[in-house]
């Protein structure tokens, strides 16, 4: 064991970390933002620390934006009576929103996030099986949900579980069938290896369209966002599965979800759009400077800054599944169509080769 | 007899929801367009700006004062009677109790109060008032920090009632009085 390793890794963990936490906390503000834009109004435009109102121009134009919304929602949270309502299981009641959020966390651990800075590779961990890892923890996030609608005690909550389990296996079938594409493509499971083969080949979304849709519209139901959000259906089931949970406890589930979309808009970008890579300016190599290799992290930021967004508009714009549409649309559609692809796939590069 | 709702025929490139998907985005699109960039945004940021009111405006109900400064109301308890919450409670200056600051009028009333968490602002009172002396006003947005805070006194009610420039109908009441002291009447 060389030290060396495990400091940096330390390091590299506390900073994903840190980063991911913070992309939560201001995707939350941009999910207020950005639907208060599509439907006409302003948003959270109030929240300041009162010493901000001496800052002349930045000041106000930093409040506006709702910069220190986040803040004031974690403070409230954490100030918030934790209460546990009675003829909950509180075993489970108090595991879940912690088995929730974990798998959401752990996802990052396998994505590249840039090339590298100076001799460092900038990712946690490079396995060789990186996209297994992460559909075998993506699918641990079921758990939370399930365990926190059974632990409620309550009809609702429940009904929120069983829906999520049910959809959670569903969509997770159709996202791995769609993915084998890319893998017959590249020919490794290794996600830097991925990233390697689209920076000298052009990105996969080009190479395996169908598979994208496939595996984005999964990762919308994986996530549980709308147009999938049954678990959490507020007109439905008053909250879903975290109905009964308040204060820091609510914030963790709210916590997984979005690091959920934090988690599968990376697993796009770097399965489809060339993670750290732009295909010009020779920004598609490892970096051999500092100042690159920053430049890498940066493109890997925004190309999944324009996902999560791209979730998000999508959430403002699309009504509820309903329960047999949803079903419908993930056995009866999208699973053979991912077979078709695989199929396609496969005849495709046997005759090329 | 159930009706049956004929459902129109997708064809296949509309079953693909893909130009539904297309239509929605270009929607929201257009409208978090036109509010962040062309700033069309159809919400008031409340406190700072504020509607205007249409002249007929019922909000909280003052006492007034004339043009000479004097109270107008005369302590005759019309509107305690047909305030329908009972929010307004008339204090009577009694035998040896107040007397009207201006001339002609009997009396004035020593308190005269308003309970605002029970006002419905109705404008009873001010239709019922034969001395036009309370008026329904502009005011919608009343803000104590305690129950007692919301009972309005006659000093606060005649302090945010301002002037009425109407009718001072005991103003000539004097004179006429006098005039009929003499004969033939002069008025």
């Amino acid at each position: 064991m060389d030290w060396n390793f495990i400091i940096f890794s330390l390091v590299k963990i506390a900073v994903v970390v840190g980063v991911v936490q913070g992309l939560v906390a201001y995707s939350v503000l941009a999910e207020r933002k950005i639907s208060a834009w599509i439907q006409d109004r302003v948003g959270p435009n109030r929240c300041a620390p009162p010493f901000m109102k001496y800052v002349p121009i930045l000041g106000p134009f930093l409040t506006r934006l709702g910069v220190f919304q986040p803040l004031a929602d974690g403070l409230k949270f954490m100030f918030k009576e934790d209460f546990t309502p009675a003829g909950v299981k509180k075993i489970y009641f108090f595991l879940a929103p912690a088995v929730a959020v974990i798998p959401a966390m752990l996802t990052v651990a396998v994505i590249p996030f840039g090339s590298q800075l100076g001799a460092q590779k900038m990712v946690i961990a490079d396995l060789n099986v990186g996209i297994l890892y992460t559909f075998g923890i993506v699918s641990m996030g079921v758990y939370g949900i399930v365990l926190a609608g059974y632990a409620a005690n309550s009809k609702y909550p429940m009904f929120g579980g069983i829906r999520s389990s049910a959809q959670m296996i569903s969509y997770e079938i159709s996202m791995g069938m769609s993915v084998i594409p890319v893998l017959l493509i590249v020919g490794n499971l290794n996600l830097s290896q991925i990233i390697n083969w689209q920076a000298t080949h052009g990105w996969l979304v080009v190479y395996a369209p169908i598979s994208f849709v496939i595996f984005m519209v999964a990762s919308f139901a994986e996530t549980n966002r709308t147009p999938f959000d049954l678990p959490e259906a507020e007109t439905e089931l008053v909250g879903g599965y975290h109905t009964e949970y308040g204060s820091m406890k609510f914030a963790l589930f709210f916590l997984a979800e979005y690091s959920n979309m934090v988690a599968s808009s990376a697993m796009m970008v770097t399965l489809f759009f060339g993670g750290w890579t732009l295909p010009f300016w020779g920004l598609d190599h490892a970096a051999p400077s500092l100042g690159l290799g920053i430049a890498h992290i940066l493109i890997f930021l925004a190309k999944m800054l324009f996902f999560m967004v791209v979730f998000i508009w999508v959430r403002w714009m699309f009504p509820r599944f309903r329960y047999d549409q949803l079903m419908d649309l993930g056995w009866r559609r999208f699973l053979p169509l991912a077979l078709v692809n695989i199929l396609i796939t496969a005849v495709w590069l046997w005759i090329r080769s | 007899m159930a009706i049956t709702v004929n459902r129109k025929k997708l064809n296949f490139w509309e079953k693909l929801y893909l130009p539904a998907i297309v239509g929605g985005l270009k929607v929201t699109l257009k409208h978090a367009f036109n509010t962040l960039i062309l700033r069309k945004v159809v919400t008031m940021e409340y406190p700072e700006q504020k509607w205007t009111l249409p002249a007929g405006y019922r909000g909280a109900p003052y006492l007034v004062k004339d043009q000479e400064g004097n109270t107008k109301c005369v302590s005759c308890q019309l509107c305690e009677f047909v305030c329908p919450p009972k929010a307004i409670r008339i204090t009577p200056p009694g035998d040896t109790g107040l007397k009207a600051d201006r001339t002609n009028a009997e009396k004035m009333p020593a308190e005269f109060e308003i309970n605002m968490l029970r006002c419905i602002f109705c404008g009873f009172c001010q239709e019922v008032c034969p001395e036009e002396a309370i008026f329904l006003q502009q005011d919608y947005s009343l803000v104590a920090l305690s129950r007692g805070e919301m009972i309005y006194n006659k000093e606060k009610l005649l302090s945010l009632g301002g002037v009425s420039p109407g009718i001072q109908k005991w103003k000539l009441k004097l004179d006429e009085a006098k005039a009929q002291e003499s004969f033939p009447v002069k008025v």
